[in-house]
């Protein structure tokens, strides 16, 4: 019951949507409306899961007192300052808690992530290298793109139409390669979907029980 | 120089995370966290007010309590934190991932095969002189025999011998020309993502730029 | 060949400084050179432009602020393109982050346009989980999926959303994202309902995207900072907006850089080759 249950509900689900998808009818749609809105529904509380496991992790750190776990006390009490603030004072236009997420989360975020910029250039430099002819192929057209794309290739070399050349690169070829690769993921995602939906894929029951 | 401390805040933490470039410190550590913490508190009062409320506590406060069903299997998430009852979430999971496979496949067999297959196929237009440009009618051919090559590359039930071979063998020099056109443009995102952070250190917050 | 070989093995943080001084000097210094417009973001630009008075168009802020440099230039010109043309804007978000952008962008365009009213002109909506589902909800009923807007107003109190009750009054859905969200929308907005879907991407996910876009799946595309910076300048040309062009006045820095990144692996590679024939 533990696993055939869960197994089966999936099976019948999976089924009944897909029977629905073929059928124009307005309980079909109402059906289907249905469906989606529960699954929202079901899918509010799974949050829960995301917050406990986050606090769960740096409340030990605290406890066992372990190397950093000042930094920790921090996550602590800015999760609680934030969400009073946004409970008290409100979330909406000019609030201090939009002010909070606009100067310091989107700041950080953007920030930390800005840094890939500097990993780059240092990656590209030192690994790479056009070692074999197919490296080579690639790193020709990365830099015929890189060039053709910013406003000093365009113009330098507008007149032997750069801009055109790099659409023309991207529109067939890469697209070509990128279609191929997207239909073998589209076959692939098919084919996961129905082993799962078959039972075959079991990976997400998990070892909880029998 | 800005005169709004919020602005000054969020240089202080952008200089924080960027001070990392040179070693780990304290002031990226204090950032990071803060930024772990401030994310998470962001979003306790929006999902309370965005999501619970409307979807759950309204609804039922119209005697709506259908909703019930889709709520409480949406609890049994939460059975995952307990050992001895963790094997109760399979069931929301199993209803998430069976109608969700269902609504899927159909759409995105359409979207992401027939579709894409569909603008493969070299239609008498993608070949007319008349209608199409030659530049284009050259990238119609050479985008058909890049998608049956980089298909015939990850077609791996026969061995890539012989005739075989030597198609997926152009199959690969498509798919670097489409790597080395992807990392072109990784680079500029990474690039991008630099440019944002120095506008603001230099616009919004020092002011010396336009 | 020491000189060389002292460049390739130089301390990371040099390269970092030299990242850092090419993205400073062009600002200081700008040069302002064109930007060559490619054909998705003109299709975008046309579809918007000839969108009429008072119908619909849904940005959803796919997107947190990891990519905020590179997508909210867009968004902020999309959405200024789109009061400019009194067209109405569902803003929305697949990502609880977004919303937050979607706010912060708001504010900044009704700087400009103080006489956009919420409810008449623009509807916020609020985040709700599901990704996908989220767009089948708005497929089959907007009102169901969205009971309220963004700060708790009912959605069927809010004069422009009355009229609307799923894609079919919506002209274009146009999907900001960092990752494959864009998709998302072309197989569930577009394949089930017909909706007209584009797209605004980050640079690295702009080549895998056409595809969809040979196949009219996506109307249109900009890629990253230099597809915001082609919109601005079609924006500027055509309505004479006195926006900061954020993304123009960084495409400077990033011919700079780009150049530098071009030189550098260039000289890696001549010193990789120079020191392959000396082993051998």
């Amino acid at each position: 019951m533990r696993r055939a249950g869960p197994l089966k509900l999936c099976l019948i689900g999976g089924i009944v949507m897909i029977i629905q998808f073929f059928i124009p009818h307005r309980f079909s749609k109402n059906f289907f409306d249905e469906v989606v809105h529960w699954l929202i529904v079901c899918g509010v509380p799974a949050l829960v899961i995301g917050y406990y496991s986050i606090f769960h992790v740096h409340w030990t750190k605290i406890r066992r007192k372990r190397e950093g776990w000042g930094y920790s006390i921090i996550i602590f009490v800015a999760v609680i300052v934030v969400a009073l603030i946004g409970f008290i004072w409100g979330v909406g236009e000019n609030s201090v808690f939009m002010k909070i997420y606009q100067y310091m989360t989107m700041t950080m975020q953007a920030t930390m992530f800005s840094l890939l910029g500097f990993y780059m250039a240092s990656a590209a430099f030192r690994s790479f290298k056009a070692r074999t002819p197919e490296a080579t192929l690639l790193l020709i057209v990365a830099l015929v793109v890189m060039f053709g794309r910013v406003p000093i290739g365009e113009s330098v070399f507008i007149k032997l139409k750069l801009p055109n050349l790099v659409e023309w690169i991207l529109m067939y070829p890469n697209m070509a390669a990128q279609r191929g690769i997207g239909l073998g993921v589209g076959l692939g995602i098919m084919a996961t979907s129905l082993k799962i939906m078959l039972g075959i894929e079991r990976g997400w029951l998990g070892g909880a029980g029998k | 120089m800005s005169h709004d401390p919020w602005v000054w805040v969020a240089a202080f933490l952008t200089l924080c995370i960027f001070s990392f470039l040179y070693k780990d410190n304290p002031f990226y550590r204090f950032a990071e966290h803060l930024l772990i913490g401030a994310t998470l508190g962001y979003a306790l009062p929006l999902v309370w007010k965005n999501i619970v409320t409307p979807k759950i506590i309204v609804p039922l406060q119209h005697h709506e309590y259908w909703l019930l069903i889709p709520l409480c299997l949406g609890l049994l998430y939460i059975a995952r934190l307990i050992p001895k009852y963790a094997w109760l979430s399979r069931w929301p999971m199993a209803f998430a991932l069976g109608t969700g496979s269902g609504i899927a496949i159909p759409l995105s067999l359409q979207a992401g095969i027939f579709k894409q297959m569909q603008g493969t196929m070299l239609t008498k237009a993608m070949l007319s002189p008349s209608i199409t440009p030659t530049v284009h009618i050259i990238g119609n051919i050479v985008m058909f025999v890049g998608v049956i090559t980089t298909l015939i590359y990850f077609y791996f039930s026969i061995k890539h011998t012989g005739t075989v071979g030597k198609v997926a063998r152009i199959g690969v020099w498509y798919i670097m020309l489409a790597f080395g056109a992807t990392f072109g443009y990784t680079v500029m995102a990474r690039v991008s993502l630099l440019i944002g952070r120095f506008q603001f250190l230099l616009h919004d917050w020092l002011g010396v730029i336009k | 060949m020491n000189l060389l070989n002292k460049f390739m093995n130089m301390d990371r943080r040099w390269i970092y400084l030299i990242t850092a001084i090419c993205v400073i000097i062009p600002f200081l210094i700008p040069i302002g050179l064109p930007t060559y417009t490619t054909p998705p973001a003109r299709n975008i630009y046309e579809k918007i432009d000839n969108t009429s008075d008072g119908q619909v168009v849904l940005l959803s802020f796919d997107y947190d602020a990891a990519v905020l440099p590179e997508l909210y230039p867009m968004t902020i010109t999309i959405l200024n393109h789109c009061f400019n043309r009194n067209i109405k804007v569902i803003l929305m978000s697949l990502y609880m982050q977004g919303i937050g952008i979607a706010q912060v962008a708001l504010e900044d365009v009704k700087r400009e346009f103080p006489e956009k009213k919420e409810g008449i002109d623009y509807t916020l909506l609020p985040y709700v989980p599901g990704g996908a589902l989220v767009i089948l909800g708005i497929g089959e009923d907007i009102h169901k999926t969205f009971p309220t807007d963004y700060y708790g107003t009912l959605i069927d109190s809010l004069p422009m959303m009355r009229e609307i009750r799923n894609f079919d009054q919506i002209s274009l859905a146009i999907s900001f994202s960092g990752g494959g969200v864009s998709r998302t929308w072309v197989t569930y907005a577009n394949q089930r309902y017909g909706a007209n879907v584009a797209a605004g991407v980050t640079a690295v996910m702009a080549a895998e995207n056409y595809p969809y876009l040979q196949t009219k799946q996506l109307i249109g595309m900009l890629g990253g900072l230099k597809g915001a910076a082609e919109y601005e300048n079609l924006v500027e040309k055509n309505l004479k907006l006195k926006t900061r062009k954020a993304a123009c006045i960084g495409m400077d820095a990033q011919s700079a850089v780009h150049i530098m990144m071009i030189v550098f692996i260039v000289l890696a590679n001549i010193a990789y080759f120079a020191g392959r024939r000396r082993k051998k």
